[in-house]
């Protein structure tokens, strides 16, 4: 019996994140609503590895490096390094189309690579983007190296500027209320292509690639061709998303584009449930959440339980991180919220428990 | 529509080698359109070298290759495919995280032409053609007699079903040549003895088989030709009488002087 109908279900699901921000304002403050934004800024990331990873089945370790292409397009196209106001319109899709050369321009050479080769490659990839940017400093100054670019121009749509503060209707919005709304956007036009793409044509090769390469190419499936799209389609979000970023911070600099970063994409994707939306989403919003409760949580806790701050916060934080994966690698292995596939995979059907089991009696017949 | 006697592959002097080893030399047959063409031979005779340059796996040495009127020579699989070769695989290789329906799914790929724009709008013709590949997988999975849920994993299937599905889903290229590489491996008499009539309706819906088996007795019993390999090379060809009775093919499967 079904109560709600799935388009009741997806507009309630979409007015509560629109109340939300006012919901956190009045309860926590702003500060957990900036959190929210970089919450966004991390789904639409990780979003975006998952076509890679969670459908192609293309391990990725250097997908930061397309976040870093779209930042760096937004900053040194909207800020006084170079004198250019170039309006968000033009700047982020350029950032988009960037970011998926850089895709391409990745994929090409690593075709014939898979799991941990890949790997490698990709990661050796995210590091060459960082120092790029770190040192292209000199003989002529382009990216400002390890300072960075500071003075970014904030997001605007023509007079409209996401940076300052707006009345509407008797409601105040902050800019951190008022990113929050146009990441939302974004972000839910990314889970919606995401959607679209997975139940296609296109979503099934990639899966047939992830399965078995040598029987997809059998099938006909011009693995070159659907593997580059992956790369390429991956790297638009990631460029878009590094747009936003840079726009929102308002500065960037190549220490936001570690490898760490990465790897906590690639955690949020693995934990959440890879090749499941939800699942993704899920990651990413834990992942961003949970460290930051950890951090305004840890110190008073510790005040409290043993009158002084034993562990360093930071560090416990990453004690804790890296105990949550082993945890959920062992409990479930396949995330969090595992697509019904993977659910399947590691729970068998009713029907066919029953029917190995009448196979065996067979068998002892 | 197809005539009896046109030739649908031609294979001449074909040769592959693998460092120093010789897998094939100088290998050459043709299959005739509409035929069940056996190819068999001891282990290690060369017979799945011999499959997967045909699918485009491996590339040829020497020699040429001719499917359909057109020549190919550095071919990828997906080309092939598309030029309509479709194959199986001697140890299963379906999708196996994929359910049954989507694996034929995927086989309708190439016939297909819906890209990224298709995807995200949806617009009629997009919605069209995947109504139509799901109408055909669901008419597959019925022609190759799985009779199961459409949605159960691939991986889940018994192992008669999942060789069926595989051919189901390289049926689904719409092939010109159906390359099978051991249908029968590992199959009881019954299984068996259905599977050749599922081959035999296959063939006279107009498709032409390749069929490479260890079997014999099916392969006597089903093709229209068949060719023998040993040690790489063809060393004979006809129907199944006069292979059953050539001394060399005696030797080589018996024993035997060698010649």
């Amino acid at each position: 019996m079904k109560l709600l109908t799935q388009p009741t279900k997806i507009a309630a699901l979409i007015l509560a994140l629109l109340i939300f921000p006012f919901i956190t304002n009045s309860l926590l403050g702003q500060g957990w609503l900036r959190i929210a934004d970089f919450a966004l800024l991390y789904i639409m990331l990780a979003l975006g590895l998952n076509i890679v990873v969670g459908y192609a089945g293309l391990l990725d370790l250097g997908y930061i490096a397309f976040f870093a292409v779209g930042a760096y397009t937004y900053a040194l196209l909207g800020s006084p390094q170079f004198g250019l106001h170039w309006p968000l319109w033009i700047v982020l899709p350029l950032g988009a189309l960037l970011a998926c050369g850089f895709g391409v321009l990745l994929g090409a050479p690593t075709l014939r690579l898979r799991g941990d080769y890949l790997a490698v490659v990709t990661l050796g990839f995210g590091e060459i983007i960082r120092i790029f940017m770190n040192n292209l400093n000199a003989p002529v100054n382009i990216t400002n190296g390890p300072q960075g670019i500071s003075m970014i121009d904030p997001l605007s749509i023509g007079e409209f500027s996401f940076g300052k503060t707006h009345d509407l209707l008797g409601l105040t919005f902050t800019p951190v209320h008022l990113h929050y709304y146009l990441f939302l956007g974004f972000t839910l036009l990314i889970i919606f292509v995401s959607l679209r793409l997975q139940d296609s044509r296109i979503g099934r090769a990639w899966m047939a690639i992830r399965e078995d390469e040598v029987a997809a190419s059998a099938m006909g499936i011009n693995t070159r061709n659907v593997k580059l799209l992956a790369f390429a389609m991956g790297a638009t979000f990631g460029g878009i998303s590094g747009g936003l970023f840079a726009g929102f911070q308002g500065f960037v600099s190549p220490e936001s584009f570690s490898l760490m970063e990465s790897i906590m994409i690639l955690c949020m994707v693995v934990l959440g449930g890879m090749g499941n939306i939800s699942g993704v989403v899920l990651g990413g919003v834990l992942l961003v959440i949970l460290p930051e409760a950890f951090r305004h949580g840890a110190g008073p806790l510790q005040q409290a339980l043993f009158g002084k701050i034993v562990l360093d916060p930071e560090s416990l934080r990453m004690l804790m991180f890296g105990l949550a994966l082993i945890l959920v690698m062992l409990w479930r292995p396949a995330g969090l919220w595992p697509s019904t596939q993977r659910r399947r995979e590691l729970m068998p059907d009713e029907s066919v428990a029953h029917q190995e089991q009448e196979t065996v009696y067979d068998a002892a017949k | 529509m197809t005539q009896p006697n046109e030739t649908l592959l031609t294979l001449s002097g074909v040769g592959k080698h693998f460092g120093g080893l010789a897998a094939l030399s100088d290998v050459s047959l043709h299959i005739q359109r509409g035929e069940i063409y056996g190819l068999i031979g001891p282990n290690g005779a060369g017979k799945t070298t011999l499959f997967n340059i045909i699918t485009g796996l491996y590339q040829l040495d020497q020699g040429t290759f001719n499917f359909d009127g057109n020549t190919y020579r550095h071919c990828k699989s997906h080309v092939l495919a598309k030029a309509g070769i479709a194959r199986t695989f001697q140890n299963i290789r379906l999708f196996a995280n994929m359910t049954a329906l989507e694996n034929i799914m995927v086989g309708c790929h190439v016939r297909t032409r819906s890209g990224v724009w298709g995807a995200l709008l949806r617009h009629s013709a997009a919605r069209k053609e995947e109504h139509e590949i799901a109408r055909r997988a669901h008419e597959l999975l019925c022609y190759v007699g799985i009779h199961r849920p459409a949605h159960i994993l691939a991986k889940n299937l018994s192992y008669g079903e999942q060789r069926r599905l595989e051919i189901a889903r390289a049926l689904a290229t719409n092939p010109k040549l159906l390359a099978l590489d051991e249908p029968v491996a590992g199959m009881n008499a019954t299984e068996t003895e259905s599977l050749k009539a599922l081959l035999q309706t296959i063939c006279a819906s107009g498709i032409t088989v390749l069929l490479i088996e260890h079997d014999v007795k099916l392969i006597m019993g089903l093709c229209d030709r068949i060719a023998v390999l040993d040690y790489g090379k063809k060393i004979a060809e006809g129907i199944p009488e006069e292979v059953r009775r050539n001394p060399a093919v005696i030797a080589a499967y018996l024993g035997g002087e060698v010649a």
